[in-house]
């Protein structure tokens, strides 16, 4: 373990190990660590595209023969598979795993001055166990069955009853189960270790009010996720108990499945399940999303040369959705029988959600406000996350109102919803980031032009594909359907429907742009020669791109100034950076 | 060091940002407001109340989208680097205050103000003369059920189940109340008058979704959840399953019929006499 006993300006370098294996594969070092994560993440994101352009394509054209699809034209169980996989691996391996253990881990321990996390060791153990939680999810495609089509909320008595009520609910659905739980033990790990990091490792001068907003975020977010993960674990292994042994923790009894009495289970409640389910997944939603929201706040401060406008109300606000995020989730429940007496003080919850929501919107556009915006590639996609932000949580409040919720719960509205805020704004605030932190990552530049036109596309594209989807919703067009084939409203709905997957096509194809961008300039880019190329102020800035094994050098950093220096009068400089010793703040 | 050059473009970029941020504000809301795709007629008088929460919820919401598309719209052209200073200010806290507590009444009320359509659907049984149907979820279809002349349901057990032989709910014939009750894969109810729904599932979760009711209710194994309309517009309305159960979800499907009173009672008694 690292340790930081020679604190105090004298401390030795650590030597970084020697051996491809002990430095790439086996890696302690949480910035080996933390590019690990993005490259799983990058991996899963594109195979969750895919499944989604697959889904989308037989969407339109229902009677299509497809590529990759066995037999040709798509059954609706497969159709179902695609979908459940596409929504579990982006919501844990790509919006769980990027933002946080991806950038976190690369970024928190730098930009708090520590040499390393707090246990580098554990930091490995969660990646290598996420890593296997990933392949035993991948697996369930090519067992008998194929994969689960449950969903990825993955609701008994349909997740719980075995092969009989689907094909994918037998060894498909098992995998999917102890996958998850696999998951569940990593991310617990990670969370103890970000959550330690932050509180131990903080250098000297990095107080609290000193913190750069990103690493609020992580913060909150690794609380979250030792919150929520501990309770999606349990629900897990109850589900697991139900389909392997005999138990009956969801499963009432006196269920026929076509025809077919089910004797040995009684008892159970499929409403615990969703209770516990959300419990972790109405948090998870902030586990996407706030660490895009941090990434957003320091670039828009960043590429405005302006302080964030109310560091305060910003931390407060994070703080505030973090524990409101734990008293909401029964608002994806206001339709499935529990008491509608709970379901409007969630509702009053929910809407209350909004307020530090809506804060954070007025002080991003405070932070630009009177600003010099400098439009890189890493600010645009800032400035598309607020938009997107804006767009994807104002239909929340539509969805809060369980009088509303009626009618829209589980139509195309609520897709609508959450694809805009917890996964194209998410992954906004993932491009931002990766704009960003490029050249510190990896020494060379992403190409700024083929980076605008990957933003625009994609810009677009998102908004064409999911503005749509709410007009499906108000259309009453239900989700999780393989076709629009069975009533003549649906019919009706399908030009729509076309139009989705042309957007989406382009946009997905866009996504290649990026990947080109994304090879080429990890190899041929730009080189990163300063070590500041953006101006910035935070302490990843003051090291070399990419930094040393152990950071700085075996010396630690004193922090004298708050995070979003910018433009402060008096000062020769547009920006100060935190280790700069005020003696040395060059006057204008 | 000196201070960083304006970025290539500066101007073009703000420019087209905040155009492709008005334009597509305003076509969306125009969408929106010119109802292209929006909901069928609502055929209850709590589907006309539903109907106006949403579209206070609609005006309210779209004031904030066009003001905050709007705003950012104009700070992305209005403050783009031309090699200008940026202001120094690092927030206001009256102004945090006031948006605060502003963004808390518009939120909250409307979250109170939507109340009362909850409440009439949820808090309220129905009355004691409506029409009692039962509702069964199976993969993946739906059956209907009527007590008959005698008012009661008969009891149902599992393991009578047979949708092959005829049997899709489980009637027992040894009880004498089961012998006159209906069971139909349609539901046919009688207008302006109460009917009470009384909603399960056989097997997995289901949802019971009439969009000209603006009700949606799931079905789950192992509860009996009861919900209540009146219809006022005779007609035929699609019933579509809107939980996911499996990989026939897509076409579980049915209708219900609201019929006047009198075509209703002939119905009825059509049903008993293929019962005999």
């Amino acid at each position: 373990m690292v340790t930081h006993e020679d604190g105090g300006g004298h401390g030795h370098q650590h030597q970084p190990p020697s051996g491809f294996i002990r430095k790439y594969v086996f890696s302690i070092d949480h910035k080996v660590i933390g590019i690990q994560y993005l490259c799983l993440a990058l991996f899963s994101v594109f195979v969750g595209m895919a499944l989604s352009l697959l889904m989308r394509l037989h969407l339109a054209w229902p009677a299509a023969k497809l590529p990759f699809v066995t037999g040709g034209q798509m059954t609706p169980e497969q159709y179902l598979a695609l979908m459940t996989m596409h929504g579990t691996i982006m919501v844990f391996m790509v919006l769980t795993t990027a933002p946080q253990s991806g950038f976190g881990n690369y970024f928190l321990p730098i930009q708090i001055g520590a040499a390393d996390m707090a246990f580098p060791v554990l930091n490995m153990l969660s990646f290598w166990t996420t890593f296997v939680s990933l392949v035993v999810m991948l697996c369930a495609f090519f067992v008998p069955g194929g994969a689960p089509i449950g969903g990825w909320t993955s609701y008994p008595t349909l997740s719980a009853l075995g092969e009989i009520v689907g094909p994918g609910q037998g060894a498909g659905e098992t995998l999917w189960i102890v996958g998850l739980a696999i998951f569940c033990g990593a991310s617990l790990m990670g969370a103890l270790n970000f959550i330690t990091t932050l509180i131990d490792l903080r250098t000297k001068g990095m107080t609290l009010g000193r913190l750069p907003l990103t690493c609020w975020t992580w913060f909150v977010t690794a609380i979250l996720g030792l919150l929520a993960f501990g309770v999606l674990l349990a629900a897990c292994l109850l589900l697991l108990f139900d389909r392997i042994g005999g138990t009956s923790f969801f499963i009432p009894g006196g269920l026929v499945v076509t025809d077919q009495v089910i004797t040995w289970h009684k008892g159970g409640s499929p409403l615990l399940w969703q209770h516990l389910f959300w419990f972790f997944g109405h948090p998870e939603v902030y586990i996407a999303i706030l660490p895009g929201m941090g990434v957003a706040s320091h670039l828009l401060s960043t590429f405005s040369r302006k302080p964030v406008f109310g560091y305060r109300a910003m931390v407060a606000a994070v703080c505030a959705i973090g524990f409101l995020g734990f008293c909401v989730w029964g608002h994806h429940m206001f339709v499935s029988g529990m008491s509608p007496y709970s379901a409007f003080a969630f509702s009053l919850l929910t809407m209350t959600i909004g307020v530090p929501s809506a804060i954070k919107t007025f002080n991003w556009l405070g932070t630009i406000w009177g600003g010099k915006i400098q439009f890189t590639c890493a600010m645009l996609f800032a400035l598309g996350f607020v938009s997107l932000f804006v767009s994807g949580g104002l239909s929340g409040l539509f969805l809060a109102q369980p009088s509303l919720d009626l009618y829209l719960h589980d139509a195309y509205f609520v897709v609508a919803h959450f694809h805009l805020i917890m996964g194209v704004a998410a992954i906004f605030g993932m491009f931002a980031g990766l704009y960003f932190w490029f050249p510190k990552m990896f020494g060379r530049f992403l190409d700024e032009g083929i980076g605008k036109v990957h933003f625009w596309l994609t810009f677009i594209g998102v908004y064409a594909i999911f503005m749509p989807m709410h007009y499906l919703g108000l259309a009453g067009n239900p989700r999780r359907y393989s076709e629009m084939t069975a009533g003549p409203f649906l019919i009706a709905l399908q030009p729509v429907h076309k139009f989705i997957t042309i957007a989406a096509f382009i946009t997905i194809a866009a996504q290649l742009i990026f990947l080109y961008n994304f090879l080429y300039s990890l190899f041929a880019g730009k080189e990163a020669k300063e070590e500041n190329p953006w101006h910035a102020t935070t302490l990843e800035w003051s090291i070399p791109s990419p930094p040393p094994f152990d950071n700085f050098g075996g010396l630690e950093p004193v922090v004298y100034h708050g995070p979003y220096e910018f433009s402060v009068p008096g000062a020769a400089d547009d920006f100060i950076p935190q280790h700069l010793a005020p003696n040395l703040v060059r006057k204008a | 060091m000196q201070s960083r050059k304006p970025q290539g473009g500066s101007t073009s970029t703000a420019l087209a940002f905040s155009v492709f941020l008005v334009v597509m504000t305003v076509v969306s809301v125009y969408i929106f407001w010119a109802k292209i795709w929006w909901f069928p007629k609502a055929i209850t008088d709590f589907g006309h109340e539903i109907d106006s929460q949403f579209t206070r919820t609609f005006v309210i919401t779209g004031i904030v989208f066009v003001a905050a598309q709007f705003g950012l719209a104009y700070a992305i052209f209005k403050f783009r680097d031309q090699g200008q200073k940026a202001t120094y200010f690092e927030g206001n806290n009256t102004m945090e205050i006031i948006w605060t507590l502003g963004t808390i009444v518009l939120f909250v009320g409307l979250g109170l103000y939507a109340r009362n359509a909850w409440a009439e659907v949820h808090f309220v049984g129905a009355s004691p003369g409506a029409l009692q149907v039962e509702v069964t979820g199976q993969q993946f279809v739906w059956n209907f059920r009527y007590a008959g002349p005698d008012g009661k349901f008969g009891r149902i057990k599992p393991e009578l189940v047979s949708a092959s032989t005829g049997n899709p709910v489980g009637l027992d014939p040894t009880d004498p109340a089961s012998k006159d009750d209906i069971v139909s894969p349609v539901i046919v109810v009688p207008a302006n008058r109460e009917v009470e729904l009384i909603i399960r599932s056989q097997d997995v979760t289901h949802s019971f979704y009439v969009r000209e009711l603006r009700l949606k209710q799931d079905a789950v194994p192992g509860m009996e959840i009861h919900m209540h309309f009146t219809a006022t517009d005779p007609g035929d309305y699609e019933i579509a399953c809107a939980e996911l159960c499996g990989l026939g979800h897509y076409r579980m499907h049915s209708i219900l019929t609201v019929m006047n009173e009198p075509d209703f009672e002939k119905w009825e008694k059509d049903q008993e006499a293929a019962n005999q």
